[in-house]
Formats: structure tokens, sequence, C-alpha cells
């Protein structure tokens, strides 16, 4: 299942994207219109933006479980939907949405099964994700064991135990206290460096934008369109970048996008979460 | 042996509770002089239980409770599990395929409101007076709808990213069904067992008073209420009380050996 990245080829490429949800009827709804974004082999990049910009819509959408209305998304050079069928990407949710009747161990195991990987070598590839994630001792405790951190760690290590070489995931620390959200951050960091893993992470929060990757996508709403893209310059990402002047300039130019984008809404004072605090789960 | 210890003095004070209940209603009934028709002692009720389980006791023609309760026993147990049967595979169908549940759903909701021990009658019209699937015919229908609908839901309600996470891995609707729907249902099924378990003895009992072999607990109870022998007609109440019990402590028991992984309670 490992496969090696041709750099020439884009991990994602999304050309002309809209989304209509409902359309032809009165209510249509366009959620996302002319998105255009490619994204590297081995690239980190976060959606951020006000609900109802799209961020979801639009990481649905490379992950072919939303129809696209215009335009096209290729993965690694494939169609969406060949992307899928051939399991070219893992996914995580803010809800770890682990099977509470199924162990840790067979959580993991859970997409190899479908695969039809033989027992012994499902063994061996949990026990081996569960060292990444470093819960060794958790293989057969059940979901509900857990605190709330671990069970993200298992949903990661899910998502990432067929190897795949795209990671989507939907504000995957949202629901987690700051302090373990942190821990979480620098070692998603470690396991995707690990993995050579390409990255597309949808977030509310400026600092985890701002620590994590390497372009910051910045979407304005009604409908979702790209405001802007921060590039967010090379360096080690370690605890102390969180403390670095570096770190505060990427946050601050994400934040003030963020506030060009709310001037944007024609209905200001609309009850949307601030962007200047960026931490407030939704 | 904690465990066997702490389950003990877990059970203690309903123990108690009961001995001392019991020890009031017995005394309480001496202590006031309450005719024995109105309500017997305890103690009248346990006699009669002896006298009437096996029938060396004059029975006025009724059959011992022992095979009394059996007949029973079998009308309700056979009755559940069609019932059961019928309302776990009609739930999958209705899941299947949604648009059929969708449509037949309103009705299961609406029937399960009407009073389906008044169909008793009209099923030994249909499947004969003598026939035990007259009986066993109203245990099925008001054991299905609380199987049935308590199944649909365990099937329907799955967190939705858990749906998207099986779509992602190319899952199909058959394997979403096996590895998501069905583990997820469990548990609704096993609570509606639990709820169905009395109900099919009650059902089986309400369908037996409206004729039919005399040969079970239902005709037994109205036979010796009619000759004034009310200990006698306790001690067949006792005796369907136990079943119904039974069959709870049952459903009980599978619950908590299907379901391992669960906390338990104050845990």
């Amino acid at each position: 299942m490992e496969s090696t990245t041709d750099a020439t080829e884009p991990a994602v490429a999304i050309r002309g994207v809209v989304k209509v949800f409902g359309a032809g009827t009165d209510e249509a709804l366009t959620a996302i219109d002319g998105i255009d974004l490619t994204i590297a082999p081995g690239e980190f990049v976060s959606l951020i933006g006000p609900s109802g910009c799209g961020k979801s819509t639009l990481l649905r959408l490379i992950a072919d479980l939303l129809p696209l209305t215009g335009g096209e998304i290729s993965v690694f050079g494939k169609s969406a939907e060949a992307g899928r069928v051939d399991q070219d990407y893992g996914m995580a949710f803010q809800s770890a949405g682990l099977f509470d009747w199924r162990t840790v161990a067979a959580n993991i195991e859970l997409p190899l099964e479908l695969m039809g990987w033989s027992k012994a070598d499902r063994r061996a590839r949990s026990a081996e994700m569960l060292e990444l994630v470093k819960l060794p001792e958790f293989g057969d405790r059940y979901p509900w064991q857990l605190s709330g951190g671990m069970q993200q760690r298992v949903a990661i290590a899910r998502a990432l135990a067929f190897r795949p070489r795209l990671l989507l995931m939907d504000e995957p620390f949202g629901a987690l206290d700051e302090m373990t959200r942190e821990h979480m951050q620098n070692e998603l960091l470690a396991i995707v460096a690990d993995l050579d893993t390409t990255v597309v992470f949808v977030t509310h929060s400026i600092p985890e934008a701002a620590f994590l990757s390497d372009r910051v996508v910045v979407l304005s709403p009604r409908p979702g369109r790209i405001h802007s893209i921060v590039d967010v310059p090379m360096q080690a990402r370690t605890a102390e970048l969180r403390e670095h002047s570096e770190f505060f300039k990427t946050a601050t130019e994400i934040r003030e996008a963020l506030r060009a984008v709310e001037a944007t809404i024609p209905s200001a004072g609309a009850p949307e979460p601030s962007p200047s605090t960026g931490e407030a789960a939704e | 042996m904690t465990a066997i210890t702490g389950r003990v003095r877990s059970a203690a004070p309903a123990i108690v509770v009961g001995i001392v209940l019991l020890g009031a209603w017995e005394g309480l009934v001496r202590l006031f002089g309450v005719q024995e028709f109105l309500l017997p002692r305890p103690s009248s009720i346990a006699t009669a239980l002896g006298e009437q389980w096996a029938g060396s006791a004059d029975t006025l023609g009724t059959v011992p409770l022992r095979e009394a309760g059996l007949n029973t026993g079998i009308i309700a147990v056979t009755g559940l599990l069609l019932g059961v049967a019928l309302g776990v595979v009609l739930a999958l169908v209705a899941v299947r395929f949604t648009r059929l549940g969708e449509a037949f759903t309103p009705f299961a909701v609406a029937v399960n409101a009407t009073p389906i021990v008044a169909l008793a009658p009209i099923f030994n019209a249909w499947f004969g007076l003598t026939s035990a699937f007259s009986n066993q015919a109203v245990v099925l229908v008001v054991v299905f709808f609380p199987v049935f609908i308590n199944t649909v839901r365990g099937l329907t309600d799955v967190h939705p990213d858990q749906l998207e996470l099986m779509r992602s891995y190319a899952a199909s609707e058959t394997t979403i069904l096996r590895r998501v729907r069905i583990p997820n249902a469990l548990p609704f099924f096993l609570t509606s067992l639990r709820l169905a378990a009395p109900l099919s003895v009650i059902a089986a009992i309400v369908a037996e008073y409206f004729g039919g072999p005399q040969s079970r607990i239902g005709p037994v109870i109205t036979q010796n209420a009619s000759f004034a022998r009310y200990d006698a007609a306790w001690a067949a109440i006792v005796v369907a009380s136990a079943i119904g019990l039974g069959l709870f402590i049952l459903a009980v028991a599978i619950e908590r050996f299907a379901l391992p992984h669960r906390p338990t309670e104050g845990e």
C-alpha cells in the first residue's frame, strides 16, 4: 500500500470548482463558487474562514463524499472518485468517530479489514500505529475508556493505518482543550513528516493554522471563495516556535486576512465566531 | 469472589425490602381480618401454590399449575421469538429499502398505539379457538412493535461522521450495514428485548382469557376465581409473574453477555 509520490504531480488539483446545494430548486445555495487551488505532495495546507465559507464542503469535495456541481478535482492525477475508491486518502473528523463496540486496535484495523489484509498484517500495523501515536498499551481497551485526546489520536492512527498519501482533517482538534490541542499538533506534525503525508486541514483556530501549515488558505463566505493565501515561512515547527516572533507575524497576517473577509460580509452583526480570537469552538 | 459478594451486597436491600413487604402483607391481613376472597395472605397463597403445583390436591377440574405454567410459557416464548424475528427482519428491510421503511414506519407507530390484545377474539376466529397460534399471534404482534421500532432506530441512528468515514473507505451499503449499522443497533435491540420479554407473558395470558384450551394460566385464574378459590387464583398469578420475571432476567443476562464492552452502571 506504500506509494512513492511523483514530485511533478500535484497531490490535489482543484480547478474552477463550484458547489451548489439543492441546484435547480428554490432553495439552491451556492456553497463554493470558483475555487482554484493546487497542493503539492508533502505540503500541509490549512483552510480557514468564517462559518459558511465552505471549507468543510471543499474538504468533502476532495474526498468525493459530495458530488461537484462544476469544475474538476484531481487527487494524484486521478479523479476524486478514483482517489476515494483507491483509498488515496485517510480522513479524520472533529468527533473521533470511533466505533464503541470495537477495541482501539480493531478500530485502527477497520480500514485494513475492508481492504482484505490478513489478520497478522493488521495486528502488526495497528501495533505500529499505536506506537506512533504513543498509545502502545491501549490496543485492547475500548474507546469509552480513553480520554478525548487519546480518542483523537486513535482516529489519526486509523486515518493513517493504510499509509494514505493524503490526509484530510476536518477540525480534528476542535473539541480538545488548549494544552491537549497543542500537544496533538506537535504529534501530528511528527507523524506526517515521518510518513511523508500531504495534509489538508480545516480549522477555526488562527494559531493552529499558523503553527501547522506551509500555506493557509483564507476563505470568504457566501459563496465560498479564496480570499487570500498566506505563505508560512519555512522553519522548524517545534514547541518553541509558538513563542517566536515569526509565528506571531504569520498569525497576525492570517488574522488581518480574516478581518478583511469579515468586512466583506454584507449582514454585519451576524453572530459569526469572532476570527480575532479564533479559539472559539463552534 | 469479590464480584459475587459485591453482587449479593447490591441485591441485599431489594431482598430485605421484599421480605418486609411480604411480612407487612401477611401481618396487616391478619391484623385487620381481611377476608380471604379480597386478599389472601401470602402464606395461604404459598400453601395453594404447593397444593396446585403438581395437581395432587383437589383442583376442581383445573390443570396442575406446573402444566398450565408450562403451556403458557411455551406460548409466550414462541410468540416472543416469532415477534422478535419478524421485528428484526422487517427493521432490516425498512432500513435497506429506505423508501419502503419511510412509508411503513408511521403505520407501525400508529398500530403500536392501539391496544393489540383487543385483537385476541378476532385471532381466535381467524386461526381457531383451539389453535395455539391464536394466542401466539397476539404475543407476536405485541412484541413486534417495540422490537421493530427500537431496531430501526439503532440501525439509522449512526453518527454522520462514521457514515462518511465508511464511504471514504469506498464501503458498500451492505458492508456499512454489517460493520456499522447492525453493531450500532445491538444495544437498541437488546433494550427492546428487555421490554418485550415480560410483555409476552402479559399478552399470552390476556389472550387466554378470551377462550381456548383450559390447560393454561389464564383459564386457571378465571376458573379458580369463579369458584371463589382466590388463594389458588393468586397462586396461578404467582406462576405467571415468575415466568415474566424469568424471561426478563434472561433478557438482561443476554444483554450483559452480548455487550461486555459497555461501561456497567456505577463504574
